[in-house]
């Protein structure tokens, strides 16, 4: 019998622990308890027929940690044969019916990238490899379970559905404060796994049933799909140098029970629980009925840390990063400037954004590789949801794949050949889709025809399995400008959209005004009126103030802000945010000011900008530069304030009367006035550019994960003009040789933390030789010194970041 | 078996966070506060911001040991290093233990070693801080029990001190099963993500080494 239609029906017992019994039966901690498959089969067999008499219906085998990284392929594939065959002959020999064998797959015992240093396609690689062996093998289902990690969560089911057809059940172990070692909660859990396609989630070990709970409320509360949950025999403690667990089998069976009642269709234990607490689980819930699994009908989307859900309070959807019209942005993707690009999006998300929209889209960019890396690279330091924003559709599908969540889509629409590209993909990945209400004829000019496209998109959606909690229709903010009507129109189809098809609402607001003086005062009134038809979703620029002024009102006024507190908090803050509001409409800022004190160690700059570089002071230096703009050209700021001031730290630095932190704190504010100057240059032709240095190309050398020290060292570099080019870290010495190359570079620094990781520094610097003989090579990092620099064939060993700017000086003089 | 255990909020030393960051005690007192206020600034946003999502594990387990004609046996390795035999000399037993402040630390300095280095710099002092309490606040712990009993503890030593070879990490992540106990997992280059954390080795001995 299919196991997905038993299910319908009734409850499914899970086995119990199997880890805590093999070492109970002398497995040697530290030893691999896969290997018995093969050395104590019986011992194997023994155990999961315990379990199916105790009650289980579904055991699973034992391959917890079967992957490549700890087997052969060899070994790996007896393993899970022998494993596999194990568990076959306990249900032989058991005679239980129905029951089901489940191919058991535990958490690779590896961080993933960016904090580790696996990579996420490494992991599914990993994952398929056991996946295609249970196939082929005969395992009735998938069971992803024990996973502390959303990524490698997202990674384990990928793998799964890409190389099988059968049921997959996804189960995770979280911690005390409710959440995933990598920080996602419940709901974060189910929006990703519902989302990809997993048959049934849940929770299991880490926790005992009662500090379960609440984990399993949010499930119950939330999830489409059968709730399952394996909780350990309670907390474990050590006496007398045993392990013990303290909930018996009784208390467990009844908590459990207790949670099945209120939903929870499938059950288990997992440490510390053993056949006679599935014995006694399948007694105390043996009267019960089980409750049935409603469809949730919850649009909704998320990050690694958090779900947001959408319906009910309108969000906000950060538009900056893109590169339309906006010529700084256009810079920093052409340079690969990813700090920049990371500001942009954190500024959003500091300005009250709940998910950021990314479009890296220009004509001379591989957009699949951009938005890959900048996706990666946003998800490392910002825990909003993403909207991925593109028109290539390769370029989807490989951000949709790295995505730490579930995002949104942006966009489809009613064209067929675009719904084709666009819903495997939302189907394959998991995805809130922004469908756009024009088809091969345009945009219809009324309300009734907007309509009737969302309609034709939400039919042809429905054949993917993809319904109304799916999509987020954007009926199209049109020029008012042009045609009077317009705005009318759009402010129609949404309450259409919202009344008559129950659908959800997404505009991007600003076109609405174009053309107009005023707009953002267009905008804001639109935006409101929108809200108040039943408007989703606003992609927006969080900065603007009468947007956020519209929003914060509406809420308020909607009865969407209990006791007007979010408001109150906003009206607060609004005299600081005006004063900003200049600096952050249209631009990025540099955050954090401070009021500095008089320092004696620090000599004083001669003039107010000099002294705020030296000081640290980020934010004054950028306003006094403003200031300055208005009347000096920018060369003699740059000449006469910045050089000047910089100089005076370094020195200082190399004197040892100034530190590392101060030192850098100088040098970010002289950055916030490069910021400032760059802002101002004419856009064909940036002075900076044809006066910048170098280039130097800096690496992390492969195998090494670690990047601060080589990070402050591009700072600085950038700081005394010089073009770097970052390849970031972890780098393979062909990269490094092969960028050299291409721009000629007359110096590359490399930098190590590891004595592990010298050998691959020593390796990319014979390519670079090789490869590029011209090239000089500075070397740095914690376990760098001077001898090892020597023995490994570099140029230069720059004890700190200032001696590496000092050694560019030297080569890159020369080289002119 | 193996200990596990879970400590709430430690206390800070912000004279070490300053002295990882760079500013040496001598120059802290010289100059004074008031010298370095941008930098305190700097370091109080840090932990202001980093301080609830600390998570302090530690696991551990002691092993009986065993010279041997050539190296050391640890109970759950052999070793021949010779540094690590004389901090051990006269030992019969050695807590091993891994200990990691959790992911959070790696996050802000990924995020600011990107968009501000001085800040990420902040974060990397303020985590070798806060890795270290952790340590000192087990390791007391540790003697207390032990000296309770008449014992006495040699300095902790971790896999990179002297001549003992990081390639030791391996077995302690065996023997420990750190992954599955607090989370702490290896890298290929045989460093440990989440990177705050620690692992070594506490010798016992009846003889107070101090006292001699």
């Amino acid at each position: 019998m299919n196991i997905l239609d038993y299910m319908k029906e009734h409850f499914l017992y899970l086995d119990g622990g199997m880890g805590t019994l093999l070492q109970a039966r002398g497995l040697e901690p530290g030893a691999h308890p896969e290997g018995w498959n093969l050395t104590h089969p019986d011992e194997i067999v023994r155990i999961h027929r315990a379990y199916l008499e105790a009650g289980s219906n579904v055991v699973n085998t034992n391959t917890f940690g079967a992957n490549g990284l700890k087997f052969t392929d060899e070994e790996l594939e007896s393993i899970i044969r022998e494993a596999i065959r194990n568990a076959r002959r306990a249900q032989e020999e058991a005679g239980v019916s129905p029951s089901w064998v489940a191919l058991d797959i535990g958490p690779c015992g590896k961080l993933l990238a960016p904090y580790g240093d696996f990579d996420f396609e490494d992991a599914v690689a990993l994952f398929s490899q056991v996946v295609t062996l249970g196939v082929k093998y005969g395992v009735d289902l998938i069971f992803i379970e024990t996973m502390s990690d959303s990524y490698e969560t997202k990674a384990a089911l990928l793998a799964a559905k890409e190389n099988c057809s059968l049921p997959v059940f996804v189960s995770n172990a979280y911690q005390e404060d409710g959440k995933l070692m990598t920080g996602a909660s419940p709901a974060a859990m189910v929006a990703l796994l519902e989302g990809m396609g997993a048959d049934a989630i849940g929770a299991n070990c880490s926790l005992g049933p009662k500090e379960l709970m609440g984990v399993m409320d949010e499930y119950l509360t939330l999830s489409s799909l059968p709730v399952l949950l394996k909780p350990n025999a309670g907390l474990p403690r050590v006496e007398n140098g045993v392990t013990i667990f303290d909930v018996t089998p009784g208390d467990f069976a009844d908590t459990v029970a207790e949670l099945m009642k209120g939903g929870v269709r499938i059950a288990g234990g997992c440490c510390g629980t053993t056949p006679e607490y599935i014995k006694a689980l399948t007694e105390a819930s043996r009267s019960l009925t089980p409750v049935p699994v409603t469809p949730k009908e919850i649009p909704v989307i998320s990050s690694y840390t958090h779900a947001v859900s959408l319906g009910k309070k309108p969000i906000l959807i950060g538009e900056r990063l893109n590169p339309t019209g906006k010529k700084r942005f256009k810079e920093a993707l052409r340079n690969n400037d990813i700090s920049y690009i990371l500001q942009v999006g954190l500024d959003q998300q500091d300005a009250g954004c709940d998910v950021l929209d990314v479009n890296v889209g220009l004509p001379e960019i591989d957009e699949p590789k951009l938005l890959t890396e900048v996706v990666n690279e946003l998800q490392a330091v910002s825990n909003l949801p993403l909207q991925i924003d593109t028109s290539d559709y390769l370029a989807m599908e490989m951000a949709l794949r790295r995505v730490n969540g579930k995002a949104m889509i942006n966009s489809v629409n009613g064209k067929q050949e675009i719904m084709d590209e666009v819903f495997p993909l939302a189907k394959k990945y998991g995805g809130l889709v922004v469908a756009l209400t024009l088809d091969e004829d345009g945009i219809p000019e009324t309300a009734e025809g907007r309509f009737a496209i969302a309609e034709k998109i939400l039919k042809e959606a429905s054949k993917y399995g993809l319904g109304k909690k799916d999509l987020i229709f954007d009926p199209l903010a049109m020029t008012v400008s042009a045609d009077s009507r317009a705005a009318r129109e759009t402010l129609r189809s949404i309450r259409m959209i919202h009344d008559d098809l129950g659908c959800l609402t997404s505009l991007g607001v600003s076109n609405i005004s174009f053309g107009l003086p005023q707009r953002e005062l267009v905008n804001s009134f639109f935006f409101a009126l929108a809200m108040e038809n039943g408007l989703s979703a606003a992609i927006m620029n969080p900065h603007s103030l009468e947007m956020r002024k519209a929003y914060h009102s509406f809420l308020t006024l909607d009865n969407q802000d209990p006791n007007c507190m979010d408001f109150i908090n906003f009206a607060t803050a609004l005299p600081a945010l005006e004063v900003k509001t200049g600096d952050l409409a249209g631009k990025t800022s540099s955050p954090s000011a401070n009021a500095g004190s008089a320092a004696s160690a620090f000599s004083q700059g001669d003039t107010p900008l000099q002294t705020a570089i030296i000081k640290g002071l980020k934010e004054q230096a950028s306003e006094l530069t403003k200031g300055l703009l208005e009347t000096v050209p920018p060369l003699e700021i740059i000449s006469k304030e910045i050089i000047p001031a910089l100089d005076i730290v370094g020195v200082g630095f190399e004197k040892k009367i100034i530190y590392l932190p101060s030192l850098l704190m100088s040098a970010e504010a002289s950055k916030a006035a490069f910021e400032q100057i760059k802002l101002k240059m004419p856009t064909d032709e940036s002075a900076l550019a044809s006066s910048g240095k170098g280039p130097v190309v800096l690496a992390t050398v492969k195998g090494d994960i670690h990047d601060i020290g080589k990070n402050i060292v591009r700072l600085l570099l950038e700081n005394y003009g010089y073009r770097v080019v970052d390849l970031g870290r972890d780098v393979p010495p062909e990269t490094v040789a092969e960028t050299v190359r291409e721009l000629k570079a007359p110096l590359a620094g490399l930098s190590a933390l590891m004595t592990t990781t010298v050998p691959s520094m020593e390796a990319t610097i014979k390519l670079l030789r090789q490869e590029c003989p011209w090239c000089k090579i500075m070397v740095g990092g914690a376990v760098m010194t001077q001898e090892y620099a020597d023995t490994i064939g570099s140029d230069k060993y720059a004890k700190d970041a200032m001696e590496g700017v000092r050694y560019a000086e030297k080569v890159c003089c020369e080289s002119r | 078996m193996i200990g596990v255990k879970t400590y709430g909020p430690l206390p800070y030393d912000k004279s070490e966070i300053l002295r990882y960051a760079g500013i040496p005690k001598a120059a802290l007192l010289k100059g004074g506060e008031g010298e370095y206020a941008q930098v305190i600034e700097l370091m109080d946003s840090c932990i202001a911001e980093v301080d609830s999502q600390l998570t302090f594990r530690v696991c551990w387990k002691e092993f009986p040991i065993h010279q041997l004609d050539e190296g050391l046996d640890l109970g759950f390795t052999i070793t021949t290093s010779k540094s690590l035999r004389k901090n051990l000399e006269n030992c019969d037993t050695v807590i091993l233990f891994a200990a990691t402040t959790g992911l959070a630390l790696d996050r802000m300095i990924f995020k600011y070693g990107r968009i501000s280095p001085a800040k990420g710099h902040m974060m990397q002092a303020l985590g070798a801080e806060r890795i270290e309490t952790l340590c000192d606040t087990f390791n007391e712990e540790v003697r207390l029990e032990k000296e309770a009993q008449g014992l006495f503890l040699r300095p902790r030593y971790s896999p990179g001190y002297g001549d003992l070879p990081l390639e030791m990490q391996l077995d302690i992540f065996k023997a420990l099963d750190c992954t599955r106990n607090i989370g702490l997992t290896l890298n290929d280059s045989l460093t440990m993500a989440p990177s705050k954390s620690v692992t070594a080795i506490i010798g016992v001995s009846k003889e107070n080494r101090r006292s001699q």
